[in-house]
């Protein structure tokens, strides 16, 4: 299950909007925490990056080894692979305002309003 | 290690029903009864640096080589390269196991400051990937260094403990022999309570450092269901890995020998009853300059002429020094140095660290099997470091030497009082002391048996002579003005010979007075018979005149009386 899904909304600024973003998500299996952390990150995506994100979605029980190879222990974990740099989340991503902290999607708090 | 040794380790048999997997590492199986609980957990815990890896990998290392039991590394925090190039250094070749398909090495590196936490999470990658590798390998072991790390990095905490203790479970299941590191804690065995659901075996490892010389320890803590040494074991990380050092376990179980082995010096045998028993243990202690080293030198020289290997560690010489020195009483030992059969090792254990010390001690017996060994002035061992350390690294090395059927002499400094032979002569089967007596402005050594088992051995004290061609044991002096050694010794042995030369004399001049006395009787005696004889002669030369004087008188008278016509001769015959 590892198709990439794209959408497509106009509605960021022009130098981000240039900006194509690609993310990763591992999960094992179709477990209702993996099920929540697509839906939750699907979400996010959809508001604040519409039209400039590929998601592909990794299954480690139809791979294992990759989890050594992409060092991943945990799941769900989302790679953040570009732009740069690399960054880790892991979770169900129901922690919505760490999801956008982590994807860099939102500056810290201070500076969200 | 068979059930007779463990018994008397224990004084418990092992039960029957637990199976153990051998860990390899000879002491640990010895303290442990066999090794580790066999499909289960146990954890190891130590600081960092405390050898809790190396423990995890000679357990694989050995599974995979010797016992036929392939198994899975799991590394939180190390690349697999990095864990490769670190152990090779001691002999394991983790590429050449991995290729041979008998270890997988799985490494992660989890850092906390790369990842964000989100909400829920397990680990399911982990069991997966394990559940891979383990069935890849056929794996019967499994290590995972140091799970430790994965606390406080993904947010949750009780998640992380809950999926371990899940993974704990899971392993379980597998019926894998499972090592877990954990990061030794203040309060806690471990810093995050692994403890708590790895629940069969716990050992801690320990590495302490006093007065700058490093000592580690092991201690199994907890070892359900099976009876296990319960103290602390020092143990070594040498060039050969880890070896733990039981050193109560070793100590009651060796075969006696009734074998009796030369000291190189008669003397000396025969107040032992015939020499020292074969494996058995020589002390000689005694202070500066007493003859110690060269009693070792004797016992190294007589084991070599006898065709045995032999060991000699120097602790505070050199082996040139020691040579040129034994030379000196007339012991050549570079032939045996030539031949091979005998191995001189100097090294001041305080430059090496103990540990070390006994680590390369440990590697020479093991290379040079030697029949005999002569530790030469290990009391040097006690500097810098606390008697009681002192005492347990001697006597670690006793252990290691008696374990092997190793006859020993160690020679310490010291009198007979000094606490460090005092504690180690417990060990020993022999004891020899050597003291200088000072009278007379010199000094004398003097050699005394203070103990020797299993012998009837001479109470009496011997003079200790160093000389041209090596020791020569002397008997002293004992009369009425005490112990005498030394010059005391031979002006006493010449007084004695001048008396008896003196009495001789005085004998030779009254025999010969006697003699002449007699002779002179003798003469004198001839004298008087002579002269007895001469008047017994006189005697009968008088008689003899008279009877012909009287012959005569008659003749005439009658001759008279025929002239004067005379008619009664006889009537008339007495007027004259």
């Amino acid at each position: 299950m590892s198709q990439p899904r794209t959408a497509d909304n106009g509605s960021a600024t022009p130098a981000e909007a240039q900006q194509m973003w690609d993310l990763r998500l591992y999960v094992t299996g179709q477990s209702p925490k993996c099920l929540r952390a697509i839906e939750n990150l699907q979400r996010a995506c959809e508001e604040h990056l519409a039209g400039r994100y590929q998601i592909e979605v990794v299954d480690l029980l139809e791979n294992p080894r990759l989890a050594a190879e992409d060092q991943i222990l945990a799941v769900p974990t989302v790679v953040r692979r570009l732009p740069q740099p690399i960054r880790k989340l892991v979770g169900d991503l129901s922690d919505t305002e760490r999801l956008l902290i982590g994807l860099q999607l939102r500056p810290p708090r201070s500076a969200a309003t | 290690m068979d059930d007779a040794e463990l018994t008397s380790l224990t004084g418990v048999a092992p039960g029957p029903d637990l199976e153990k997997a051998p860990t390899g590492i000879r002491g640990l199986d010895q303290i442990t009864g066999g090794g580790l609980p066999r499909g289960r957990v146990t954890l190891v815990a130590g600081s960092a640096g405390a050898g809790k890896t190396l423990l995890g990998l000679e357990f694989l290392v050995a599974g995979a080589r010797q016992y036929g039991e392939p198994g899975v590394l799991v590394s939180f925090e190390e690349s697999d390269t990095k864990i490769t190039l670190n152990v090779r250094s001691l002999g394991f070749d983790l590429d050449q196991l991995q290729r041979d398909g008998l270890l997988a090495v799985l490494a992660f590196r989890v850092e906390p400051s790369e990842i964000v936490a989100t909400g829920e999470f397990d680990f399911e990658p982990l069991f997966a990937i394990l559940d891979d590798a383990i069935r890849r390998v056929g794996a019967k072991r499994v290590v995972l260094d140091t799970i430790e790390v994965l606390f406080g990095a993904f947010g949750d905490d009780s998640i992380v403990r809950s999926e371990l203790s899940r993974l704990a479970r899971w392993l379980d299941d597998r019926g894998v022999t499972v090592i877990v590191t954990g990061e030794r804690g203040d309060k806690s065995l471990t810093r995050s309570g692994i403890e708590e659901y790895v629940t069969d075996c716990v050992i801690v490892l320990d590495h302490r450092v006093t007065n700058e010389i490093s000592t580690r320890r092991l201690r199994v803590v907890k070892y359900r269901g099976s009876a296990h040494g319960t103290n602390e074991y020092p143990f070594l990380i040498s060039a050969r890995g880890f070896v733990v050092l039981p050193l109560t376990s070793i100590a009651l179980n060796y075969g006696a020998s009734e074998e009796r082995i030369s000291t190189g010096i008669p003397r000396l045998d025969h107040m032992l009853s015939g020499g020292l028993f074969r494996g058995s243990t020589l002390l000689v202690s005694g202070s500066a300059g007493t003859g110690k080293t060269s009693l070792g030198a004797h016992m190294v020289n007589s084991a070599c002429a006898r065709g045995e290997r032999a060991l000699l560690v120097l602790f505070e010489e050199s082996p040139d020094q020691f040579l040129r020195n034994m030379r000196s009483i007339g012991l050549d030992l570079r032939p045996w140095v030539d031949s091979g059969l005998l191995r001189i090792w100097a090294a001041r254990p305080s430059a090496l660290g103990m540990e070390t010390h006994l680590a390369v001690l440990a590697g020479l017996l093991e290379d040079e099997t030697p029949s005999v060994a002569v530790l030469d002035g290990i009391a040097s061992i006690g500097q810098g470091i606390s008697l009681a350390e002192a005492t347990s690294a001697v006597a670690r090395k006793i252990d290691l030497l008696k374990a092997r059927g190793i006859t020993t002499v160690i020679t310490a400094l010291g009198e007979g009082d000094v606490e460090t032979s005092e504690n180690v002569s417990s060990m020993v089967d022999t004891w020899l002391l050597l003291r200088n007596i000072e009278a007379n402005g010199e000094r004398n050594r003097l050699l005394f048996v203070l103990k020797s088992r299993g012998t009837a051995h001479s109470n009496q004290v011997r003079e200790f002579v160093l000389t041209s061609h090596g020791v020569e044991l002397v008997d002293v002096y004992v009369g009425a003005a005490g112990v005498l050694a030394g010059s005391a010794r031979l002006a006493q042995q010449a007084t004695e010979r001048d008396a008896e030369a003196r009495q001789a004399d005085d004998l030779a001049r009254r025999r010969r007075e006697l003699r002449r006395s007699v002779m002179e009787r003798e003469a004198h005696l001839v004298a008087v018979q002579d002269q007895l004889d001469a008047e017994r002669a006189e005697i009968e030369r008088i008689d003899l005149r008279e009877r012909h004087r009287a012959a005569d008188t008659e003749t005439d008278r009658s001759a008279m009386g025929v002239r004067r016509w005379a008619d009664t001769a006889a009537g008339n015959g007495e007027k004259r």
